[in-house]
């Protein structure tokens, strides 16, 4: 087990003759905490493969280096890292059973079989595999096959990392509860740094302790679930986590005020000052709600979702979505919305500025 | 023009892979198949796109039969789950492909595809090749390729399911729209209940390959004629319990109990069966107390699904904002039992 450091750390792809390099992998510092479980979440393009090479050691970065409990493992091949990976697809071998599925990683390294029986079995009962071990693996289902790959990288006691690739891709979506619920048991049972890329955000804020977003190459924030839906640093990651999205709207400021086409918003967090450059208010959904007296808007839209209605309002261009009780009343007649002041952050060119809803 | 199954089944040797079916689809809205894998959704719309024959039953479009008439002389387009587009045509090409079948001048070929390119945000990419665009611009290729052919019925079988989910969030505002002006039946399959909802039109519930009930969606979601209708649209799935009835009290196990509302009190004593949706069931609040286990609490940036063992029954509770538990911990919910479904035994539905 080890806690990992990145220092510095960026990447570029050779670029074709004559161009300049673009970095698919802005500068990186950051630390993962032993035994901790992180989830690298973001788009597809947004660098967290990349990343995850550069862990693994599939990839040596262009620029910075990387530590493992201190020492120096930039130019170290993935053999010498001791990390185990789990990958989208299901990676068994179809002619072995299920047992020596599991085995084969430890019997690779020489482990006595007397050691490889206790530990196939007790992964095995973790992953509710038990009965199935005498199986060959070609007569599973796709799950089955993944639940495998799943133990295979959970197997080996000497990790100094596990890390999952998007690892429940071809799960059926009614059974990707179980298996994450499955992963998440693992984590708090064994205690190995975990590090889960995926785009999916129920994923990762089920999974992880601490999620790390990442766009357009860079690392854009990193959080704890609730901080990340409360107080997103950047309007991407308020765009990205929550459905629908952070409404994020023009604004100006009036002494570190936010006024919106001429009406003055209330926020906690106002800024310094006034600033140049892309001002925006963002306000997530759930955060604005009808008022006696606030911003006159027209309704386009309202989608009953069962649960709750997101109602579509416009004011001058601007569209503003909220979230809405399922029993609760849209007005009728001139219908006015406010926000929460607690959770209305004001942008500056995409990042947030003044201080930090609780 | 609408489309009308009457009576149709499909066996395929000593299988029954749709039991029979009588169901009218208009024009001008959506009309959604919601159903889990093997739900029959996709053979459904094989049967009204002419792929596949019905082995009993007719199939209708306006007042013409059209059962067993061939695929090609029908006015379907389909879009499928995978993106399925011309791997050597640009952008432009497939979706003028339909128009250059059809022999339309190439004058009004060029205007109808700059039209849909434009309607889906592919004016950038008419020059490029499918594999040198992500997956929403191949997936809006292959729907501007079925809205240019201008047909009377467009089959949409999980045209979503394998694109990013802030991209569907967008695509599932945009698609009513595309479709809004065309006069077109759309067809649009999906196992996802939120999917449904947010589409709105009107749902058929399926399961194993017969339709359980159909109708206008929201009215589906909030009255299921039966706990079967109620299952399929859930998602996390409904929490369903037996309970005994005793008088005006309600028993969930021996612990649990409560006050039973109008339109169940008069019913006779004996057992029943109750869903509640996981929305209605909430870590904080009034109404019946009940404690559980926990196995999981997933968190979905805006919600917490929190799954609970509760006498017995495995159910879920989902809560807006984040509610963090700790694996097997002891943890009380609420719920209001006026939110509940009750069933009879047959697993209809008596009141709500």
């Amino acid at each position: 087990m080890a806690r990992i450091e990145f220092k510095q750390v960026r990447h570029a792809y050779p670029p074709p003759p004559g161009q300049e390099p673009v970095y698919a992998l802005k500068e990186v510092d950051q630390v993962w905490e032993d035994g901790g479980a992180y989830a690298l979440l973001g788009p597809s393009g947004c660098g967290k493969t990349t990343l995850l090479n550069i862990i693994s050691g599939l990839l040596t970065p262009s620029e910075g280096s990387i530590l493992f409990d201190g020492e120096e493992v930039t130019r170290l091949p993935t053999v010498q890292r001791q990390i185990a990976q789990v990958f989208q697809f299901p990676v068994v071998y179809d002619t072995m059973t299920v047992y020596d599925n599991l085995a084969f990683p430890l019997r690779n390294r020489g482990i006595a079989e007397d050691r490889v029986r206790a530990r196939v079995e007790e992964i095995a009962t973790m992953l509710d595999l038990t009965e199935r071990l005498r199986q060959r693996a070609a007569g599973l289902t796709a799950d089955g096959k993944q639940k495998i790959s799943l133990g295979r990288g959970l197997v080996r006691e000497d990790v100094n990392a596990i890390l999952f690739d998007e690892p429940l891709t071809v799960i059926d979506p009614h059974l990707k509860w179980q298996l994450r619920s499955k992963l998440k048991e693992l984590h708090q049972q064994i205690g190995v740094t975990m590090i889960y890329v995926t785009h999916d955000q129920v994923e990762a804020l089920t999974f992880a302790d601490r999620v790390v977003v990442m766009y357009d190459g860079a690392v854009v924030q990193v959080g704890t679930p609730v901080e990340l839906f409360n107080q997103p640093n950047h309007t991407f990651v308020g765009y990205f986590i929550g459905s629908p999205g952070m409404n994020v709207l023009p604004c100006e400021l009036d002494q570190g005020r936010p006024v919106f086409h001429g009406l003055p918003v209330d926020t906690r967090h106002p800024a310094s000052g006034d600033l140049g450059g892309k001002l925006e208010i963002g306000v997530r959904p759930e955060f604005v709600h009808f008022a006696d007296r606030g911003i006159p808007v027209r309704i386009e839209k309202v989608e009953d979702l069962g649960r709750y209605q997101v109602v579509t309002a416009l004011h001058e261009s601007d569209t503003i979505k909220m979230v809405v009780g399922e029993d609760e009343q849209v007005p009728a007649e001139n219908p006015q919305i406010a926000f929460d002041p607690e959770y209305t952050l004001i942008y500056h060119d995409d990042w947030v500025v003044g201080g930090q809803a609780s | 023009m609408a489309i009308e199954l009457r009576g149709v089944s499909l066996r395929v040797g000593a299988q029954t892979h749709i039991h029979e079916t009588t169901l009218a689809l208009e024009p001008g809205q959506f009309n959604i198949l919601l159903g889990t894998t093997l739900s029959g959704k996709t053979t459904l719309m094989r049967l009204m796109a002419g792929l596949e024959k019905p082995s009993a039953g007719e199939i209708w479009t306006g007042d013409e039969n059209v059962t067993g008439m061939p695929v090609q002389k029908r006015s379907v387009a389909m879009v499928y789950q995978a993106f399925i587009n011309y791997p050597s045509f640009s952008v432009y090409d497939n979706i003028a492909s339909p128009l250059r079948v059809a022999g339309l001048p190439k004058p009004e070929i060029d205007r109808q595809v700059r039209r849909f390119a434009e309607l889906l945000q592919l004016t950038p990419m008419l020059n490029r090749l499918p594999s040198e665009l992500s997956g929403g611009q191949q997936q809006r290729t292959a729907l501007a390729r079925a809205l240019v052919k201008g047909a009377e019925l467009v089959l949409l079988d999980e045209p979503l399911a394998n694109l990013d989910y802030k991209l569907r969030e967008e695509l599932r505002d945009e698609l009513p729209k595309l479709f809004a002006d065309t006069g077109a039946t759309v067809v649009y399959a999906t196992s996802e209940p939120l999917e449904a909802l947010m589409l709105g039109g009107h749902t058929a519930t399926l399961k194993e390959g017969r339709v359980v009930q159909f109708g206008p969606t929201s009215k589906i979601y909030r009255h299921p004629d039966t706990l079967e209708s109620a299952e399929v649209f859930s998602d996390p799935p409904v929490n369903t319990a037996s309970i005994a009835k005793r008088g005006n009290r309600a028993f969930l196990g021996e612990a649990i109990s409560w006050e039973l509302p109008d339109g169940v009190r008069d019913l006779p004593d004996g057992e029943y069966r109750i869903a509640l949706r996981p929305h209605h069931l909430q870590p904080a609040g009034n109404g019946v107390e009940v404690e559980g286990e926990i196995q999981i609490a997933e968190i979905s940036g805006s919600e917490s699904i929190v799954r609970v063992n509760v006498a017995g029954n495995n159910w879920v509770s989902e809560a807006h904002g984040i509610h963090s538990y700790e694996y097997g911990q002891r943890a009380q919910f609420h719920f209001d039992p006026a939110r509940c479904f009750y069933f009879d035994t047959a697993e209809k539905l008596i009141a709500t």
